[in-house]
């Protein structure tokens, strides 16, 4: 937070955000996949992303992990430029399959995250168990992601981007590979996590329902090139129920809205 | 035995017993035949007076230092063409020019510089396993799931830890299938050389049997040879889905 408090030009009542797209534009092979997207996200804020298919927004989330660099404009976390990932910001992949390391068990593969922020190996074991319990994965640490079904997949995944104590975590359709109900469980946990941490997420998915139920604003972009379309407020109380926020008016409100937007961008 | 493997051997075994018996009724007199009754004594005593295992022991020490210094150099260039598309690029006139040179044409240079022995047949058996080491394990690394590169990299993972943690576990069922491949190069290289020139091993034992007029001790070493290099093989591959199990066949690491 001291580069928080040293940025003078901050209005006061309103934080500076943790992440910032100014004016951001990514071209790859002269074709420019996000054009001018300039966005700034606070400290503890859930922002959805939504989009048609090859609207980019897989794509702006790899520009806020530090994974794709900008043609032009700037990202910046915590008011510093991002050049490459940074450890407090953990990414956390829709093919949990391809993410996670066949050779290595649970434990292992949360193991990782450890061993790369250089926690000695007396207090690995703890942490490891601490954090599989915290996804709900306690008494699988023995087991290989093989072992394991899709909702368990991802959340190792979860647990090791946990592992990182990101102050954001970015979610690229996490859930989007996983049956309905696996999803709607997933979704309540991980609004809790973040309850629990604080962290800030930037969530990419395509279901607007999704987007409405775990964001405190959602963002739609617009296709060719990626370019904001719609920004919406959810006023919607936490913490959300998976029946009563879906029946909530304000919610049935907010998913006409955007199906009319998507509907719009599709034509 | 199952009834499949014992019908695959019927054929074999028949020719064998055809020929020992013609061998036996024509009285063959040959410097390149024998009745195979004749090969299994000459290898009988070839074992008596140790002289085979010694050879082996001598062939397999050539092989083995040989295959084992060919991997640790084709390894290391391997991997590091794999993750530097630079360095590849750099690199690859001069691998391509020199990775045609048949291994044994380096027999005589090898043999001026380092002379008579084992120095020189480990030279040329490594130089031989460097190749096929170094073009699959680049090939490997280089088909490493591109999401788990992208994990090393937001997990800020150093770049050793990333070739020790990542890089080499995901091409490890892949580089061992060229270990395997490497190893039969052994053999074989470490064999021809001692054919050629080499007065040590198997390969000078098979010469030496030959120049003395002793067909049955010559085609003795030849079936030692052959079961050597078939145990070699089936050890490998028992090895190889005990550790990787099919992944080495998929070649993706799951």
């Amino acid at each position: 937070m001291a580069s928080a408090a040293k940025r003078l030009d901050a209005v006061p009542g309103t934080p500076a955000p943790q992440i910032s797209f100014d004016a951001v534009t990514l071209q790859l092979g002269g074709k420019a996949i996000i054009e001018n997207l300039s966005l700034g996200v606070r400290a503890g804020e859930f922002l959805c992303i939504v989009g048609a298919s090859g609207c980019g927004k897989t794509t702006a989330l790899r520009l806020a992990a530090g994974l794709y660099q900008p043609t032009g404009g700037k990202v910046n976390f915590d008011g510093q430029p991002m050049r490459e990932p940074r450890r407090e910001i953990a990414i956390v992949f829709q093919d949990y399959g391809k993410a996670l390391l066949p050779w290595r068990t649970a434990a292992g593969n949360v193991s990782l995250a450890l061993e790369a922020a250089g926690m000695t190996s007396a207090e690995r074991p703890a942490r490891i168990e601490e954090l599989l319990r915290t996804v709900g994965l306690p008494g699988h640490a023995g087991k290989y992601p093989s072992e394991m079904s899709g909702g368990m997949q991802q959340r190792l995944q979860i647990a090791r981007c946990l592992a990182q104590e990101p102050k954001t975590l970015l979610m690229d359709e996490p859930f989007g590979a996983l049956d309905a109900m696996t999803r709607q469980g997933l979704q309540d946990e991980v609004l809790s996590l973040v309850a629990a941490s604080g962290a800030t997420v930037i969530f990419v998915t395509h279901d607007l329902d999704e987007a409405i139920y775990l964001g405190d604003r959602v963002i739609g972009l617009l296709p060719h090139p990626g370019r904001i379309g719609i920004e919406l407020a959810v006023n919607l109380p936490r913490p959300r129920d998976q029946l009563s926020t879906r029946e909530h008016p304000e919610f049935l409100r907010l998913r006409r809205q955007l199906f009319d937007f998507i509907k719009a961008t599709e034509q | 035995m199952t009834a499949g493997s014992a019908k695959a051997l019927a054929l074999p075994l028949a020719v064998l017993a055809a020929f020992e018996l013609g061998a036996r009724a024509t009285h063959l007199q040959s410097d390149s035949l024998a009745p195979p009754s004749d090969i299994v004594m000459a290898l009988f005593g070839a074992f008596a007076d140790l002289s085979i295992l010694a050879a082996t022991r001598d062939t397999l020490f050539s092989a083995f230092a040989g295959l084992a210094i060919g991997t640790i150099i084709g390894l290391a260039f391997g991997i590091a063409f794999g993750i530097s598309d630079t360095l590849n690029r750099l690199m690859e006139v001069t691998v391509e020019a020199i990775r045609p040179i048949p291994s044994i044409a380096l027999l005589p240079i090898a043999l001026i510089a380092l002379g008579f022995g084992y120095r020189m047949e480990i030279v040329i058996v490594a130089f031989a396993c460097v190749w096929p080491i170094l073009i699959l394990s680049r090939a490997a690394v280089r088909s490493i799931e591109p999401r788990l590169m992208e994990v090393a990299r937001a997990l800020r993972l150093p770049p050793a830890q990333r070739v020790w943690k990542i890089i080499i576990p995901a091409a490890l069922p892949r580089i061992f299938v060229a270990f395997r491949l490497s190893a039969g190069i052994a053999l074989i290289v470490a064999v021809t050389v001692e054919i050629a020139i080499n007065p040590l091993g198997l390969g000078a034992g098979i010469m030496l049997a030959q120049q003395a007029l002793r067909p049955d001790l010559m085609l003795a070493y030849l079936v030692w040879i052959g079961a050597i290099g078939y145990a070699l093989n089936v050890l490998l591959v028992v090895a190889q889905n005990r550790l990787f199990g099919r992944a080495a066949v998929s070649g993706d690491g799951r």
